[in-house]
């Protein structure tokens, strides 16, 4: 270095980008599901899978791409999050593949509906749309900043996503399938989770001053105005219909809690929670006391053992129980547990009970910390946003994201009734894991914007070394 | 908007540690009772993943398995001969559950049991599949086969035992049922379960240990010895003081002999030779209620044993008033027993006065033959002293020889007995219950003690007796034991 540079002169260094942090951390996010797809074969047929080669090729290269992706249009971005839900989905796509060897579990398919088609492939291809998703939002959206324009369009489609599935016949009791021939079956619902958060970012960040300032002091709580209540009143009012037609209540919780966390965020007022907390528990107790299906998922959670004597209702939460407490500590390795026992939806709503017994407690809790850990970036981004909307947007989602985690996981360990979503990235279900990388990509995108350098200054006249000039 | 967010963040923080406690508490607090659970189908499959143990008798196995396929249990345990040993070995059905040996013996059949660990991990190290652990029985083949093929087509059961160290020789019940018939999951299984279960005559019921019957005369065993022991009669040869027909106390009820038989202050060498039912109610009167009460005890009524296999408890009513206690010193009232309670009562006499404690296991061993529990013989309790013992067997043998007893006679070996022919149903309008209890002696002491009870033989009331019906199977029995 010469002695000129000795000079400090602020120039655009900023924060590293990470970019081959994410990719060493990929790598581990592959080589660890390929190796438990070779547990999985050699535990179940005594051999290698024959799938294996193909499977890590095809997994190595959805990361080569997303990472090539992130590297060329995101460079800036969160190093985390594309390993966390690479790794997420390669050890879903080894737990489908597992259940998809279940003997009990073909027998099932071919009693109930003649034929049994394997999972994986099918999971496989929707990864790959997930991905190209989440390449395809790395290239559109260059800036986060265009989907503020989208606000009311955004309201609009998350409505229309919302109410379809009342249009549908329920699947296992519950509206939230959309069918379309020839193509398959959509759950609207999870499109629906990051459309709303754009939505309510953008309304909340052009209201947020009058809803946290223009309102009545009342017994420490800031009372807001009738006419700043109406939209809280509607999301209520929106849950509580999603409820009762389509009877889901994970999605109605899903959604009124993301608006409450978002309202919390944008106006720093405590009383939005106090409402929340309110409306929400008598919108819960007054549909459960009226609604015969979430009656028995409550009936299910308070004594999920009581099917056996009474005959009444499914055994899904018992037997997802007793696979949770079969595992133990350790579990008993992948491939050798009977978590199949549990039937339907062992593949997709209750797949954290295959993990459970087959990787024990120990594995289970490495689970929930690595989605601890993708809501934790997604935070960490909210708080490295410079703008409100960017804010708000990355909260929305992270506070989509474990609000979601929290219900499933919750439901499936019987910590909380049983609902119908899906575990993000692990479970088999086409339109979760193709939404999840879209939100993924967002994060990235916000995080890149976040901690990109602020762009050199331009070179100003001013800057040239002044010069002592003669004047005549 | 920063506060907020860091509030936020902290909520999701709950968020996931609340679902790591509850992981914590499925998986680790509550995970030995879920994983128990009887709802628990992996437990009936770990049940029959591998080969199962075998049950012994005499060095050759009773029990077996056979790999099976088409369902989630990989092999299914198969039973030779299997009506003669149901009441030993019970039945271990992939559907059904297991019972008698086949359920008490589960962990060590199954190779689960902790005392195999070290074996579970050489397997575990040296690539062999996991084994099974055998429980070798105390059975003798041969006395099981004569007291089976004794039984027929009767209804009743069959308990022996060697008095010396307690080992049952022999439990055979009747009618039977073939534990191979439902030991599956397929639908011909379910059938033949339920077949079995709705069976009127029971045929799953193990009569030699689980059914308590009014053991009628073969009960004043026990009440000839509390005669002897509380020292009410001295000499098993001296005049007692009985009248004939007894007035039960504070009643006017007659008691009444079976036929003319000479009871009238009769010795109580005559009186159990003959079976007087007046001599020994009123020795029950005499002694009271809590000597009676504390000699039955002695030889096992009123407690459950595990041989290991559970013993129902066998009945001497502890409440009852006078007249009640007379009635239920010769075997009625409330007084019931269980062929091997009868079995153990014929037993402490032979051992002369020693009681030892009954058991089925003689021990449990690995898979490559190490022993891992071996039975040591205990005394259950002294009933009576040495020397009133042999003035009993002295009584017993009488029985034999001269008494009711005469069709368990073997040329050559000195038997001891007694008959029980017990009324029941309302009115004793159904077919009486035959008894015979007996024992072997040599010059090594007594090898053998059998109790016999036939729930009804034929429809002809008058063939039904203690000494007609049970005694030739009880003598098949002692023989075989004998020509060992």
């Amino acid at each position: 270095m010469s002695v000129i540079s000795n000079t400090t002169t602020i120039t655009s260094v900023g924060a590293p980008s990470r970019r081959n942090t994410e990719l060493a951390l990929l790598v581990f996010a592959v080589v660890i599901p390929v190796f438990a797809y070779a547990n999985v074969g050699l535990a179940i047929n005594g051999k290698l899978p024959s799938g294996m080669l193909s499977y890590g090729l095809g997994l190595t290269a959805l990361a080569t791409v997303a990472h090539l992706a992130v590297r060329k249009f995101a460079p800036y971005a969160d190093p985390l999050l594309l390993p966390l839900a690479t790794l997420l989905n390669g050890m879903g796509l080894v737990f489908i593949w597992r259940l998809d060897q279940s003997q009990r579990l073909i027998q099932l398919a071919k009693y109930e509906y003649g034929s049994f088609s394997p999972s994986t492939p099918k999971q496989l291809l929707f990864s790959a749309l997930g991905v190209a998703l989440f390449v395809g939002v790395l290239i559109l959206l260059k800036d986060h900043r265009i989907l503020q324009r989208y606000t009311y369009i955004s309201m609009v489609a998350a409505l229309v996503l919302l109410i379809l599935p009342v249009f549908f016949p329920p699947v296992f009791g519950a509206r939230i399938w959309v069918r379309i021939p020839g193509v398959g079956s959509l759950q609207p619902g999870e499109f629906a989770k990051i459309i709303l958060s754009v939505f309510f970012a953008g309304y909340l960040m052009v209201k947020r001053d009058a809803l946290a300032l223009a309102s009545r002091r009342f017994m420490g709580l800031y009372l807001p105005r009738g006419r700043d209540l109406g939209p809280i009143l509607v999301i209520w009012g929106l849950s509580i219909l999603i409820l009762v037609f389509e009877t889901d209540l994970g999605t109605s919780l899903l959604f009124f809690g993301l608006f409450v966390i978002m309202l919390y965020v944008a106006t720093e007022r405590t009383s939005w929670i106090v409402f929340g907390l309110l409306m929400s528990a008598v919108g819960a107790v007054g549909v459960t006391t009226f609604e015969s299906q979430v009656q028995g998922r409550v009936n299910a959670w308070l004594d999920p053992f009581a099917v056996f004597t009474t005959g009444k209702g499914s055994d899904q939460v018992a037997q997802a129980l007793m696979s949770f407490g079969s595992g133990g500590i350790f579990g008993t390795g992948l491939g050798q547990g009977h978590s199949d026992l549990i039937g339907f939806a062992a593949n997709s709503d209750f797949i954290l009970a295959t993990v459970g017994e087959e990787l024990g407690l120990a594995g289970l809790m490495a689970f929930l910390l690595i989605y601890g850990l993708i809501v934790e970036r997604g935070v960490r981004t909210a708080l490295a946003a410079r703008d409100p909307f960017g804010k708000l947007l990355a909260i929305g989602l992270s506070g989509a994201f474990a609000l979601q985690i929290f219900v499933v996981a919750g439901g499936v360990m019987g910590l909380i009734p049983l609902t119908g979503m899906t575990m993000p990235f692990v479970a088999a279900g086409g339109s979760s894991v193709i939404a999840n990388w879209a939100l993924i990509g967002i994060l990235l995108r916000i995080s890149d914007t976040a901690r990109r350098p602020a762009p050199a200054p331009a070179p100003s006249p001013d800057a040239e070394p002044t010069q002592v000039v003669r004047v005549q | 908007m920063n506060k907020p967010l860091r509030r936020v963040a902290i909520f999701c923080g709950l968020l996931v540690l609340a679902l790591l406690i509850r992981a914590n508490y499925v998986q680790f607090v509550q995970a030995d009772s879920l994983k128990n659970n009887v709802h628990n189908r992996r437990v009936a499959i770990n049940q029959y993943a591998n080969p199962r143990g075998d049950i012994i008798v005499d060095g050759k196995a009773v029990t077996g398995h056979t790999a099976t396929n088409g369902s989630d249990f990989k092999y299914k345990a198969t039973f030779k001969n299997g009506s003669m040993w149901a009441p030993v070995t019970g039945y271990a059905s992939q559907a059904f559950g297991t019972s008698m040996l086949e359920g008490v013996e589960d962990k060590v059949l199954t190779g689960d049991d902790d005392r195999l660990f070290f074996n579970r991990t050489i397997d575990i190290l040296s690539g062999k599949k996991k084994q099974g652990g055998d429980v070798v029985t105390t059975l003798n083949a041969a006395a099981q086969k004569a007291a089976f093929d004794g039984l027929g087509s009767k209804k009743g059961a069959v308990a022996a035992i060697d008095p010396r160290t307690g080992a049952i020789l022999a439990l055979a019940s009747t009618p039977s049922y073939d534990p191979s018939t439902f030991a599956g999951n397929s639908t011909t299984d379910s059938k033949n379960w339920n077949q079995l279960k709705d069976d009127k005559n029971e045929p799953m019921l193990n009569r030699a240990l689980r059914q308590t019957y009014p053991p009628g005369s073969a009960f004043k065993v026990v009440t000839a010895a509390a005669a002897l022991e509380n020292g009410l009669y001295s000499s098993i040869d001296e005049k007692t003081n009985s009248p004939v027909p007894y007035i039960l106390p504070n009643t006017t009820t007659e008691l009444k002999n079976e036929g003319n038989i000479p009871c009238e202050n009769a010795t109580l060498r005559v009186a159990l030779r003959y079976s007087c039912n007046t001599v020994f109610g009123k020795i029950g009167a005499d002694l009271g209620r809590d000597k009676m009460v504390a000699e039955a005890k002695k030889f096992g009524f009123n407690d459950e044993l595990f041989v290991p296999v559970r013993a129902a408890k066998s009945n001497f009513s502890t409440t009852m008033d006078k007249p009640q206690t007379a009635l239920s010193s010769i075997g009625q009232f409330e007084t019931a027993a269980t062929p091997l309670q009868m079995a153990m009562i014929a037993s402490a006499v032979a051992n002369n006065g020693v009681l030892m404690e009954p058991y089925l296991v003689q021990k449990l061993q690995a898979a490559n033959n190490s022993v891992i529990e071996q039975h040591t013989d205990k005394t259950y309790s002294q009933p009576l002293s040495a020397a009133n013992a042999q003035k009993l067997q002295s009584m017993m043998e009488t029985v034999v020889t001269s008494g009711t007893g005469t069709n368990a006679q073997i040329p050559g070996v000195t038997v001891g007995g007694k008959t029980g022919t017990a009324q029941h149903g309302v009115n004793n309008d159904k077919n009486p219950y035959a008894w015979f209890i007996s024992y072997a002696k040599t010059d090594s002491g007594s090898p053998v003690a059998v109790a016999v009870v036939v729930e009804d033989g034929s429809a002809n009331r008058g063939d039904i007796s203690g000494g007609g019906l049970a005694a030739p199977i009880a003598k098949k029995v002692m023989e075989a034991v004998l020509n060992k």
